[in-house]
Parts: structure tokens; sequence; C-alpha cells
């Protein structure tokens, strides 16, 4: 998976987020001509790391600015950094950037073209809970990382960074980014989630508190500590401020990665024209909904929870009408039960099952209760993992049994609505066994 | 202070003696995996639930304060009401 084929563009605003004034105010995470921002060009733009000079100082900054955590839960950030800046001994800090959903190119996006804010964000954080060691976790990638390897290097030699930072490879996993299991591959183990507790802030990489921020969370923390909360604030909700990076699968299989305000209708990110039956917010741990409701919809917690999603990471995708919704989510089940860590009994029966089950309401004569032992696995599934892996499974078939209710009554007719053959969701061709959940070396 | 149960799932390998320790609380689903009673243990079985952890063969029953840390008023259904010290710190 690369981002070679991955074009960004920037929102142009929207209406109901004070559209002229998004137009001047974004972008503020990527760069505004398109181009990688070097070390010369960033410090230009946004002049030299504010360190504050000492511990703690940073946290209550970010608790104005209201700034939540961009790699999925929306966990209020300044928490986490009091949780780690208290925890007594000297912290480790990771940026996570082990992206492994298929369907996201924020981070790796955001990487490419600003790679400055992410690291600035790195040592302020670092600063902020007191920590001298950091660490910068991403899927392989050797391009990208030679590239980061010598601006880490450039930083270095310029005096910028204070706390030391490791680049560590994430295995090639679906759960590689999951906090428990980042912390277990640092540890020099697998990529497989831990029973928490001890919650990571607590007791983490080599046994100290440990701080896992997402890339995109880092850079917008970078922002706010130079240009402090009021000005997060200035695009985005009162309840949900500023900006972030969405991954937008358009209907007709192209990737983009836009920053857009939070609360920005999904309209104005997404085609969502007759061509479209539904929209999947939140990707593979997400849900389906109809795109008539999407086209209500917006960007924002406040406006998908009502309607059973979440803004999540801000991944995106549209399905078009010719695209049979029920074989989509069969492939992807299939997937995501392959990247089960197989370590939680109702995760390791219960996904395989469901995903069997859904492959056959996807056939042409599925069993009358086959539906029925779909919706009992789904429940003994749901919630009863160390990680959120089930869950987020779980809620994606679900929703697609809600949404495509109509294909399903189809198939059992016989008949599919799909003009297409051809799959429409990525799923990476993975791995054939469980050798490589372990670091590669 | 109720006490809650949780499975380490993790560690849980489906043996099963706590769902036959505890039939109250505690039923296996179809793979044999325990699927726990979301309320907090009723003082009357806290001896038994105490017991069910203790037996766990892979240590994966766990008894832990309740979770919001606030102690319900219900009364035991059936058994005798013994007073618990709170020593366990909500949070």
């Amino acid at each position: 998976m690369t981002t070679s084929g991955t074009t960004y563009l920037m929102t142009e605003g929207s209406p109901g987020t004070g559209g002229q004034q998004a137009r001047q105010l974004l972008p503020r995470l990527l760069s505004a001509d398109g181009r990688p921002a070097g070390l010369p060009a960033h410090l230009a733009t946004h002049g030299q790391l504010p360190y504050r000079g000492r511990r703690g100082l940073l946290i209550d900054e970010v608790h104005r600015s209201g700034l939540t955590g961009r790699g999925g839960a929306a966990f209020p950030v300044h928490r986490k950094l009091a949780a780690v800046a208290a925890a007594g001994r000297r912290p480790v800090v990771v940026a996570n950037g082990a992206e492994s959903e298929p369907l996201s190119a924020k981070d790796k996006t955001l990487l490419r073209y600003s790679p400055h804010l992410v690291l600035d964000g790195l040592q302020l954080a670092a600063e902020a809970v007191g920590a001298r060691r950091a660490v910068l976790y991403l899927h392989e990638d050797l391009p990208l990382h030679g590239w980061l390897g010598e601006l880490l290097f450039e930083r270095r030699s310029n005096g910028l960074d204070r706390a030391d930072v490791d680049l560590v490879l994430a295995p090639p996993r679906f759960l590689s980014g999951q906090e428990t299991a980042v912390v277990n591959v640092l540890n020099g183990g697998p990529a497989l989630p831990t029973f928490t507790p001890p919650r990571t802030f607590e007791r983490g990489v080599g046994g100290l508190p440990t701080l896992v921020q997402n890339i995109e969370t880092l850079a917008h923390l970078a922002l706010i500590a130079r240009y402090g909360a009021a000005w997060f604030r200035g695009l985005g909700t009162a309840a949900e401020p500023g900006s972030m990076l969405a991954s937008i699968w358009q209907a007709d299989g192209s990737p983009a990665v836009r920053e857009a305000a939070v609360g920005t209708p999904l309209l104005d990110l997404l085609g969502l024209g007759d061509h479209v039956q539904a929209v999947l917010i939140g990707g593979y741990h997400g849900t389906w909904l109809p795109a008539g409701q999407a086209r209500l919809l917006s960007l924002s917690n406040a406006a998908l929870r009502p309607a059973g999603a979440t803004a999540g990471a801000g991944v995106l995708a549209a399905l078009p009408a010719r695209c049979c919704g029920l074989a989509e989510t069969a492939r992807v089940a299939r997937y995501l039960a392959l990247e089960s860590a197989g370590q939680c009994g109702p995760c390791l029966n219960g996904l395989p099952r469901i995903a069997t089950a859904l492959a056959e309401l996807a056939g042409t004569s599925p069993r009358g209760p086959v539906i029925n032992d779909l919706e009992r696995w789904a429940g003994l599934t749901s919630g009863r993992g160390a990680c959120h892996h089930p869950d987020g499974a779980v809620r994606f078939v679900r929703s697609a049994l809600r949404v495509f209710a109509a294909e399903i009554r189809r198939h059992r007719q016989g008949t599919c609505a799909a003009a297409a053959s051809q799959p429409f969701l990525p799923v990476p061709a993975g791995p054939a066994a469980e050798a490589d959940w372990s670091r590669p070396r | 202070m109720s006490k809650q149960l949780r499975v380490n799932p993790i560690a849980c390998s489906g043996h099963g003696q706590c769902a036959e320790l505890l039939p109250e609380l505690i039923k296996l689903d179809e793979w044999g995996y325990p699927v726990l009673d979301a309320r907090p243990v009723p003082p009357g079985l806290d001896r038994t639930a105490r017991r069910a952890v203790a037996s766990c063969p892979a240590l994966a029953l766990l008894l832990s304060p309740r979770r919001d840390g606030r102690p319900r008023q219900a009364a035991a259904p059936g058994g005798c009401v013994r007073r618990q010290r709170a020593k366990d710190g909500g949070t």
C-alpha cells in the first residue's frame, strides 16, 4: 500500500462552517502548494519550535483547544497528556503512524507533505509529559523511511530536537496500530493487543508510562503550541473544534485525502449523486449508511452519532450503485476475520463464522436460518475481546444487514442488483499465515 | 463496595469451570467461552464468586471494583446481606 496514487485536495470550506472563513484558513496541516515542506520552508512558515521550557506547561493550552485524538477514538488529548505527565517516571512518547485501515491514507499523506509538523508535535508532546525518548512507529515504506531518517538527522544537526527519536517499523497487520499492540511491538513482542489494565499511560514501553498519539493529532498539537487554542477553535464546531484530515474513496474508485473543518457536510467531501447507493463512514470498523441519509449529514460526531456512526479517523467511501454491498461486506468481513489476532475465543470463533455466513448471504441461494445465525454470532462476538477489533467488525457487518436489506431479499430470490463483478473496496492481498505478526527485520 | 466479574479474554481458554461453579452469573456460549452477567455480584454470591475466580485454571476470571464506583442499593436476592468493607477506591 503506497500513497503514490493518492492525490490530496484541499476542501474549499462549506456554508455550514463559515465557508468564507474556512477558505482562508485551510489547509492547516497540508502544504498549500501541494509540495512536501522541507525544513527551511517549514521554519519560514511556522517559525521555531515553541518549547515551553518545562514539563506540563503546554497541557492547559491543549485543554482549552479541545483537541481530540485523530486516530479514531476522539479521546481528549489533554487528559492523556496529563495522565502520562503525572505518572511520575520518565515516560516514552510514540507517534503512531501505523495506518492499517486499507481505506485510510491521511497519516501517510501528512507525513509525506508536512513531516516537520508531525515531528514538531512529537517533540512538544515529549516536553509536555517530560519524555526524553520518542518513537516514530510506521508501516514499512522504505522510501519514506529513508527520507524521514534524513529529516530526523537534519533536525538534530540543527538543534531542533530535544528528545531522541527512533524509527520503528510496524508489522503489516490490521491491528499493528492498536495502542497495546504498539507497546507490545516496541517491547520486542508481536503486534498483538494485550489485556488492560495496566493501561498504556501507566505502564507501556519498557514498563514506563507511555503516550501513544496518532500522527495527525501531533501535527495539530504543533500548531496549537504555536498559534494557541483560540486559533484552533476558529474552525470546526464548539463541541468538536478544529480541522481534520479525511481519507476519501470516491464512487469511481479514486482515493483522495482532504483537510476539512469538523462539521463539513459529507456532500462537500464525497460525490453523492444518484450513482452512489451507500456510504461507509469510519472504514472497516465503521458503519454503512444509505446515500440518501449521508447526504444530510456532516463530518462530526454530533451529526453522525445519532445515525449510528462516528467521525472516527475521517475515513469515507462511496459505494456505487453498480456494486453489490453484500458481496463487498462479505469480502471485507473475511479480511477482518483473517486479521483477528486470534487471542480471544469469541473473536477467533465468531468472526470466521460471521464471514462465512455473509458469503452465503451474498451467494445465490442462502439457507433460511443463515441470517439468524449471523445475528446470534454478532451478539456473541461484540464486546468480548481484549481490543475493539470484534466490536468494530460487528458494527460494520450489522450496518450492512440494515442498509443492504433489499439486496439480501434479492439474493434469496436468486438475483443480485450488481452489474459489476469487480471488487470495489480495497482488501490487501493478506499474508497467508500468521508468520508476520512480528516486527520486520 | 460491590464487585464486578471480568474475564481476561486472552488468558481464557474456555475450560468452563467458572460456569459450573457460578451458574447464577456465568453462562457458556456455544464455543465454550464464558458470558458474564453484567450486574454487580450480589453480596449473597460474593463467596462463590471468589471461589470461581480462585479455581480458574487459566487465572482469567477477575473480580474488580465496579467501574463507576457507585455502590448499588439493591438488596441481595434471597441471601444474607453482609456489610462489606469498602477498601477499594472507585475511579
